[in-house]
């Protein structure tokens, strides 16, 4: 079977700058592919190259098999769905509204229950009815969470669904992807958080000046060495009873040292 | 549904009212007379005068409260009316340069006009929105294309050397059904229905720009379509509107506004509402327009600012505190 994503040996700009460089990885059905790296280290411009949202400069995109920028949009969101980091919405639609959009061409009544069905999943059944302009942050990003899980893609992509969330919103969110993971979904995530990722996903691809630095599992792909060179950072992963824990100091020069 | 049926009614109300008040008082027997014999001199008055001038206000009203409910929705943007970005303005200066050239009794000739410069401000502003995200960013593009259009048709008003062309012009600037006859009415039904039929089509494409525009890329809607429906309509309306009754300003940005809160802000559902509630706004405007006692009738296009400027602020003021959370 075709991995769900595929990236070969790809190759990206922005403002005429390389911003991803020979970037190759596939994910499998019921996996988390974790993606992290430093600002600007490439990683929404790799995530928006996996659905053809950014032109690619080198290589080839593959959802489901298929070459991404020769799929009409219909083709696309059968294979993909995406939950970009900008949570902006703009106009405080109902909360099942927002979440039925996953399935825009399912009739009304299909639309609504399976939007109902996915807003119990990520814990808002009680808030079906309040428009999501009046919510939290947290709230709102279960909200479009749902909306995600209501597409039913083979592959969910979501760039930093953790972002300006508390600690305990940020675990549920990726506890919901798991769980899409488990049921058969591939998912790669972009993740700011090492500990988070470490903890939650099954390989992390760590980039660094938009090349893949290691792609391996958590505590391969963030050895020493990688953190040193990705994101300045001298320590590494310590596992506890949680799960592994990111245990590291900025390694600038001059920088008190840990005792 | 029940909203559009209260609407309809609402509408229905407003256009008897507008028929049945007016600057001649008629008495019982006259309006019976006139209600069952159209050719009497009361009839002339009800059918031929105060009916047409009503539907024209009902029609521009409904053309200019759809096409701002789907600018609003395009551009995920509660500011955007054809008037705001400039769509009316620039559709005035095709109607201002056909009628300054002497072209005004070619038939269609402003109706065409008016199109295609409703058409051009369209597209410039679709090319904007998707460069430039912000909504301030895009509001202020519009006042500077508003500003434009404004100043070349002031320029076509200067240098025309005809000075009933230049008052032909300045009335266009101001906006009026005053005059309007059945067969103008018909003439704006084909691009009227033709623009609400696209508008209609791109609904589903309004409503998923909701989450912004890359999420909609991805949803398997055919965006690119229906983004350029939901342009196409609108200036197709803007046009239709400003061809039959010159630049009426705030009818399609206070339309939207009434009706919103109705549909659980539904950029989508608010399209068939905000037409109904843009057709009453100006049937009672115009009716003010009528029955306010001045010397010169007051023109339609002054009547909506006066009241729709003061709520574009109040918009302005509670949109910003959206645009920062």
């Amino acid at each position: 079977m075709s991995p769900a994503l595929e990236l070969r040996a790809v190759g990206a700009e922005k403002a005429g700058r390389a911003v991803l460089q020979d970037v190759s990885l596939a994910l499998a059905a019921g996996e988390v592919l974790g993606v992290v790296g430093a600002n600007g280290s490439g990683k929404t411009t790799l995530v928006r190259a996996s659905l053809g949202l950014a032109p690619l400069t080198a290589g080839e995109a593959w959802l489901g098999g298929f070459a991404v920028r020769t799929l009409s949009n219909h083709k696309r969101a059968a294979l993909a769905a995406y939950l970009p980091q900008d949570r902006r919405v703009g106009w405080s639609l109902p909360a099942w509204r927002i979440a039925a959009l996953g399935a825009p061409s399912a009739g009304p009544m299909q639309a609504r229950a399976a939007a109902l069905g996915a807003l119990k999943k990520v814990g808002m059944a009680g808030l079906a009815e309040r428009g999501v302009l009046e919510m939290s942050g947290g709230e709102r990003a279960r909200v479009l969470l749902a909306r995600l899980l209501v597409t039913r893609a083979p592959l969910f992509v979501a760039d930093e669904p953790d972002a300006g969330l508390d600690p305990d919103a940020q675990r549920l969110i990726m506890e919901l992807l798991r769980a899409a993971a488990g049921e058969g979904a591939a998912v790669l995530v972009t993740l700011h958080d090492l500990t988070l990722a470490a903890g939650t996903c099954d390989r992390l691809a760590v980039l660094g000046g938009g090349r893949v630095l290691s792609l391996a599992a958590p505590e391969e792909a963030l050895s020493p060495t990688v953190l040193r060179t990705a994101f300045g950072l001298e320590g590494g992963l310590v596992a506890t009873a949680a799960g592994p824990v990111l245990a590291a100091r900025r390694s600038a020069p001059g920088a008190p040292a840990l005792t | 549904m029940r909203l559009l049926i209260a609407l309809a009614l609402a509408l229905a109300v407003a256009l008897a009212i507008a028929v049945a008040i007016g600057e001649t008082s008629l008495s019982e027997n006259q309006y019976i007379r006139g209600l069952a014999d159209p050719a009497s001199g009361p009839g002339e008055i009800l059918w031929s005068i105060r009916a047409p001038r009503a539907v024209a206000a009902a029609l521009v009203g409904a053309a200019l409260g759809l096409a701002g409910a789907v600018m609003q929705g395009l551009l995920r943007n509660p500011l955007a009316d054809p008037a705001v970005l400039g769509v009316s303005a620039t559709s005035a200066l095709g109607a201002a340069v056909v009628i300054a050239f002497g072209l005004a009794g070619v038939s269609g000739a402003i109706e065409a006009a008016a199109l295609a410069g409703a058409f051009g401000a369209g597209a410039l502003l679709v090319i904007l929105a998707n460069r430039f995200e912000t909504p301030e960013t895009l509001v202020l593009f519009g006042v500077a294309l508003s500003a434009l259009g404004g100043a070349a048709t002031a320029l076509i008003f200067n240098l025309s050397p005809s000075p009933i062309a230049a008052n032909e012009v300045l009335s266009w600037l101001l906006g009026s059904v005053a005059n309007r006859d059945w067969g103008d009415d018909a003439a704006m039904l084909v691009p009227g229905l033709l623009g609400a039929g696209l508008c209609a089509y791109a609904a589903r494409g309004l409503r998923m720009l909701t989450l912004g525009e890359e999420t909609a890329a991805m949803s398997g809607l055919p965006m690119a379509r229906l983004r350029a429906a939901a342009v196409a309509g609108a200036a197709l309306l803007t046009g239709a509107a400003v061809a039959l009754a010159g630049v009426i300003g705030f009818v399609g940005l206070a339309a939207p506004h009434l009706t919103r809160g109705a549909v659980a802000d539904d950029p989508a559902a608010t399209l068939a509402p905000s037409a109904l509630a843009g057709a009453i706004l100006l049937v009672l405007a115009d009716l003010a327009a009528r029955l306010i006692p001045t010397d010169q009738e007051l023109k339609l296009g002054v009547v909506t600012a006066l009241f729709g400027a003061p709520l574009f602020a109040l918009v302005a003021w509670r949109a910003s505190r959206s645009w920062r959370a």
